[in-house]
């Protein structure tokens, strides 16, 4: 394996990161079942999960890696991960398959199985969310879920989807525990019927403060314990320095640019510990958060270029220590990685509007390229502001082929903020998370419900709501599709279908918020985001300023070309009819070559900035978004829509017969709002006039990758061409794209071959990925995906 | 005069002249070009490109052709050129996609609308639209200068991709719109010229000159095949040329020879003089490179 980092250090620390085997540590869910069983009924519900965390942070096992500087693992060790049986207990047979599956697997030892059969399925077993979240849906849900028609997040992991704020880096945690008292002083018990339940949940804060300082104490103690023991002369004093900055931080706002990073890590480690919240936590717009830090310790004489990406690149190795929480079943299928998506945004704009780029951005940009980590995810934001030379340094380390940089539209982002109703200031302080999604960082809880499979509706549609994979009859009766006189017929029948599964879908999501608002919540989250003290409430519970629900769409690609070819060939060119496609569908494609090579080849296609397929594009995308956007979820904010997939598409097609796109059966459906796989044939332009079709403003994130053979992004020209195409693609309001530079022959070498191409990693939707942690069906799709080259 | 046919848009195309443009190849040439990397440009009428490794003998275009073009010899299609009218009635019934019609008419206003595609595009990077073929200087000029002018009234940058054969008041009609010509010279030497290419080069570099005069802007660019004009001599004698005659040259690029055009040649049943073409070697291009430099010329670039 390639050895990368600045230095020896940070060598040995990347690759003791990369070696490290994945694994579950049970110690979280052991002092999580004692503490419930201490505290459970004798304390309020925010109370008891506040306590909870405080006996955790107590208790938990201290790791320092030997020439870390910024300490503080999750689990026990490196790649060590803790387990949440009170939102999901896994079964015997989960950890065993957890164990032994080929892929994104997780050791689990024989002691670890004795505990959770002995102690934790006893205890968590009718308690866990995810048992009330199914004992709580309908028959109707259940089946739709089960066929694929749509995912539920948050049925084995928290709602988080959230990012820190500049506060993280001004205030010390009892400053927050100030600010806590304030508001309990000021709450109305003659007025506020919910006086009572805003005092436990601030108490509730208040404990989980006390919680990250414990945290903190106990590694400056340990640090200088192991200071006491080292003969080395650096590592001792490196400990005394961590033990210093445990000193400082968290329990006071940091001094210096190293404690500023101590300080977000240890934040990290409070949310990623008090739940599993997807997307882990971020550290927001970290370059300009830590620069004025950077500046003044630069200016003082205490940090040059070298010691502050030696610290980021300190960092960078911490998020790779943590994978995702062990994920099983569906849950699994959708979001099939080891990464936990933390994002990192660099470049933008200031919250006043200016260019946002500083030194430290440029040097997070070194930290990336030298560091080629999976975790964390890392992105650029290009505003019109943003300097060329900026964006070009981020294309050439795109175009080395690992996927980061991603790109990200800061104009777009803060236009698609303000429409959902935020103000100027919180949306230019906004960004991205996760895989795309667009959140005001410190100020919001965006959380995303699921994914929902809109080529599959299209397949019920044809079936008169039934479903081929099972045979049931999942959706309502539209009519025989063989009887439509025309293609408007249709696509009636396809939007009354989908309405139908949105009902099931958001209905089931309001009640699952329910679920987390009683018996859920997360006081420390609820610390850091805004306005959660200041209301009394918790981050579950509508405590943030802003509430919104996303449910993102997958397979627009596929759908569009499925409408396209039977409006096309059925109702225009009668090449053939509506029996002879369903048969070609049923049989896939079988008997049917001519039909197939029609709706492959000889039909207009989403990608190719073609009016035909495009303004069939936009209708779904205005359907799907009229139909969701501004629907009420429960915490006083509404539902939006993403169109991201994460690996979902891979699941998504799989639970499908062949499609009239010519896709075959159990095949992936397109990601994100890329075209469909070798649908667009007229080169990256195309690609992106025609994803500039959709009103990217109204969503919460659009998902465009490009696969690019090295070629053609080579030499000085080809820098520039690339970096044109992100503006352009920007000026149109593309909200974010990103690109494989990898040929072919490579990726086939390394699926034939994957001992010798372990380091290769690629970009999957969103977020990159080893190449060979990739299913084999996630594979091949990669590696069909079309590639621009020139002819 | 013919009707013009366009073979081929090739989007986000940036070897052929700055930014990222739009190319409209055209269909026909003059020349013959021996290593010409894009037969099926060479012909002015459309063609049917047959990829015979695609093919799986269903004989779904032996009913469907009208002229009786295909047949089944044994089990096998077979494929007679002189009865293929182009027709395309095969293409849409073939289920492997092994047949594809080259050359498509397309009216001034269509093109237009396809320049306009991009024109975001040609704005954030410079960029513009290329004209090529096969050769656009012999095409219907009355069309090709509505075109230019079309173009040039949208403000996009036009650049021309010339072998240079053409009558000179062709040029002349659309000096006013062009931004720059992509100009070839591919062999000084008359007889040479005459025996790889098909014809003698003095109209070629007669219109070089007159252009110059006219004040054109002008970038040269030169396909170098080794065992043809890959020598120390041949770039001798361009660049005396260019000296003499005082052409002023934005740039230059040297194309080394490609055969990625072989198998088009199969696809319309044509032959290759392969064998005798080759690569020449990375040094030499450097050479050259150097030996433009030292003669004051500027911007050379090895490759598009």
């Amino acid at each position: 394996m390639e050895e990368r980092g600045m230095n020896e250090r940070i060598r040995k620390l990347r690759r003791q990161s990369l070696d490290a085997v994945a694994h579950l540590d049970m110690e979280r869910a052991r002092l999580m079942t004692e503490a419930y069983k201490m505290y459970e009924g004798s304390v309020s519900v925010p109370e008891m999960r506040a306590l909870a965390l405080k006996h955790y942070f107590s208790n938990k096992t201290l790791c320092i890696n030997e020439g870390e500087l910024i300490v503080g693992e999750k689990g026990d060790s490196p790649q060590g991960s803790p387990s949440f049986p009170e939102l999901c207990c896994h079964t015997l047979q989960d950890l065993h398959v957890m164990n032994d599956r080929e892929l994104i697997s997780f050791k689990v030892s024989e002691d670890d199985l004795k505990y959770q059969e002995d102690v934790i399925i006893p205890y968590w077993e009718k308690r866990s969310i995810r048992n009330k979240i199914l004992e709580n849906m309908t028959p109707e849900w259940k089946a739709a879920y089960e066929a694929g028609i749509f995912t539920e997040f948050m049925e084995q992991r928290g709602p988080g989807h959230t990012v820190g704020s500049i506060k993280i880096y001004q205030k010390g945690y009892l400053d927050y525990q100030n600010d806590i008292k304030e508001a309990l002083a000021n709450l109305d018990f003659f007025n506020d019927k919910e006086a009572l339940d805003k005092k436990a949940e601030l108490n509730a804060m208040s404990i989980c403060c006390d919680a990250i300082m414990i945290l903190g104490k106990r590694y400056a103690a340990y640090a200088r314990e192991l200071a006491e023991r080292t003969d080395d002369p650096q590592w001792k004093q490196d400990l005394l320095l961590i033990a210093r900055n445990c000193d400082v931080v968290p329990a006071h706002k940091p001094e210096t640019f190293h404690q500023a990073l101590q300080m977000y890590w240890f934040t990290h480690l409070g949310v990623t510990s008090e739940l599993n919240p997807w997307d882990a936590y971020s550290p927001g717009r970290l370059d300009q958060h830590v620069y004025p830090f950077y500046k003044a310790d630069v200016d003082a004489g205490q940090l040059d270029d070298a010691k502050a990406l030696e610290l980021l690149e300190c960092l960078w190795v911490k998020f790779n220590n943590q994978p995702a929480p062990p994920k099983v079943g569906i849950t699994l299928k959708e979001s099939s990685t080891y990464t936990d998506f933390a994002n990192i945004n660099t470049g933008g704009i200031t919250p006043d509007g200016q260019d946002g780029v500083n030194d430290v951005s440029y040097l997070i940009l070194d930290c990336m390229d030298e560091m080629r980590l999976l975790q964390p995810s890392s992105n650029v934001q290009i505003s019109r502001k943003t300097p060329q030379k900026f964006l070009k340094r981020a294309c050439e380390i795109s175009r080395k082929g690992w996927g980061q940089p991603a790109f990200y539209n800061t104009d777009a982002i803060v236009q698609e903020l303000l429409n959902a109703g935020k103000s100027l200031e919180d949306a230019r302080r906004g960004g991205t998370s996760g895989c795309v999604e667009t959140g005001a960082f410190g100020n919001e809880a965006y959380i995303l419900t699921g994914y929902f499979n809109l080529p599959k509706i299209f397949e019920l549609t044809l079936f008169d709501g039934k479903d081929m994979m099972t045979g049931k009859q999942l959706g309502p009766h539209t009519g025989d599709a063989r009887n439509f006189q025309s293609y408007e017929e249709l696509w009636e029948a396809y939007q009354k279908q989908v309405k139908y599964f949105l009902d099931i879908k958001l209905m089931g999501s309001n009640i699952i918020e329910k679920i987390y608002a009683e018996y859920m919540p997360a006081p420390f989250l609820s610390i850091i985001t805004n306005d959660c003290i200041k209301k009394g409430k918790d981050y579950n519970a509508g405590g943030a300023r802003y509430n919104t629900n996303y449910l993102q769409g997958v397979g627009i690609g596929t759908i569009t070309d499925c409408l396209a070819a039977v409006k096309y060939n059925v109702f225009e060119q009668k090449k053939f009819t509506m029996e002879e496609l369903l048969h070609a569908l049923e049989t896939n494609f079988a008997e049917d070559s001519r039909i197939l090579n029609l709706v492959r080849n000889k039909t207009p296609k989403y990608g190719n900035d073609d009016d035909y397929a495009d303004s069939i594009m936009r209708d779904i995308f205005e359907f799907y978004r009229s139909n969701v956007t501004g629907r009420p979820n429960m915490k006083g904010g509404t539902y939006r829509i993403n169109m991201l997939p994460t690996t979902c598409h891979v699941y998504f097609g799989d639970v499908m017969i062949a499609s009239a796109n010519g896709r075959l059966a159990h095949k992936p459906v397109s990601e994100g709002i890329s075209p469909e796989k070798g649908a667009d044939v007229k080169g990256p332009t195309a690609v992106v006039k025609s994803c500039s079709k959709m009103d990217h403003l109204q969503t919460g994130g659009t998902l465009l990758n490009q696969k690019f053979t090295p070629a053609v992004v080579a030499g000085e020209d080809g820098l520039n061409q690339m970096a044109n195409l992100v503006r352009t693609y920007f000026n149109m309001d593309g909200h974010h794209i990103q690109f494989n530079v990898i040929d072919r022959e490579t990726l086939i070498q390394a699926q034939n071959h994957p001992e010798d191409y372990k380091d290769l990693i690629v970009r999957v939707a969103g977020y990159s990925d080893h190449f060979r942690n990739l299913s084999k069906a996630l594979q091949d799709e990669i590696i069909e995906r079309t590639e621009q080259s020139f002819h | 005069m013919k009707k013009p046919y366009v073979f081929n848009i090739q989007k986000y195309s940036i070897h052929d002249g700055p930014g990222i443009r739009t190319t409209f190849f055209f269909k026909g040439c003059p020349l013959s070009c021996q290593w010409c990397h894009n037969p099926e440009s060479q012909r002015h009428e459309v063609e049917l490109m047959y990829y015979h490794e695609r093919c799986v003998d269903c004989g779904a275009c032996v009913k469907a052709c009208p002229n009786g073009a295909n047949l089944l010899v044994d089990g096998h299609v077979s494929m007679n050129r002189v009865l293929c009218k182009a027709c395309g009635n095969c293409v849409d019934e073939c289920t492997m996609n092994a047949r594809e019609l080259v050359g498509k008419y397309y009216t001034v206003d269509e093109l237009v609308k396809e320049a306009e595609k991009d024109q975001m595009f040609y704005e954030e990077s410079g960029g513009g639209i290329t004209l090529s073929g096969g050769e656009v200087m012999v095409q219907n000029m009355d069309y090709i200068e509505e075109f230019c002018r079309k173009l040039h009234r949208k403000g996009y940058s036009i650049d021309i991709d010339t072998c240079g054969f053409a009558p000179y008041e062709n040029f002349a009609r659309i000096l006013p719109y062009v931004d720059t010509f992509l100009y070839d010279i591919k062999l000084m030497d008359p007889e040479k010229h005459k025996t790889y290419i098909g014809v003698n080069n003095r109209l070629i570099l007669d219109n070089l000159i007159a252009l110059n005069q006219a004040g054109a802007k002008i970038n040269i660019r030169i396909p170098l095949v080794r065992g043809v004009n890959s020598s120390e001599e041949f770039i001798r004698q361009t660049i005396d040329f260019l000296r003499e005659n005082q052409i002023r040259t934005l740039g230059f690029n040297l194309l080394p020879y490609h055969n990625t055009g072989k198998s088009k040649y199969e696809n319309l049943d044509r032959s290759y003089a392969d064998e005798q073409l080759k690569v020449p070697p990375q040094e030499q291009l450097e050479h050259f490179k150097q030996m433009f430099l030292d003669n004051g010329f500027q911007n050379i670039k090895i490759g598009g």
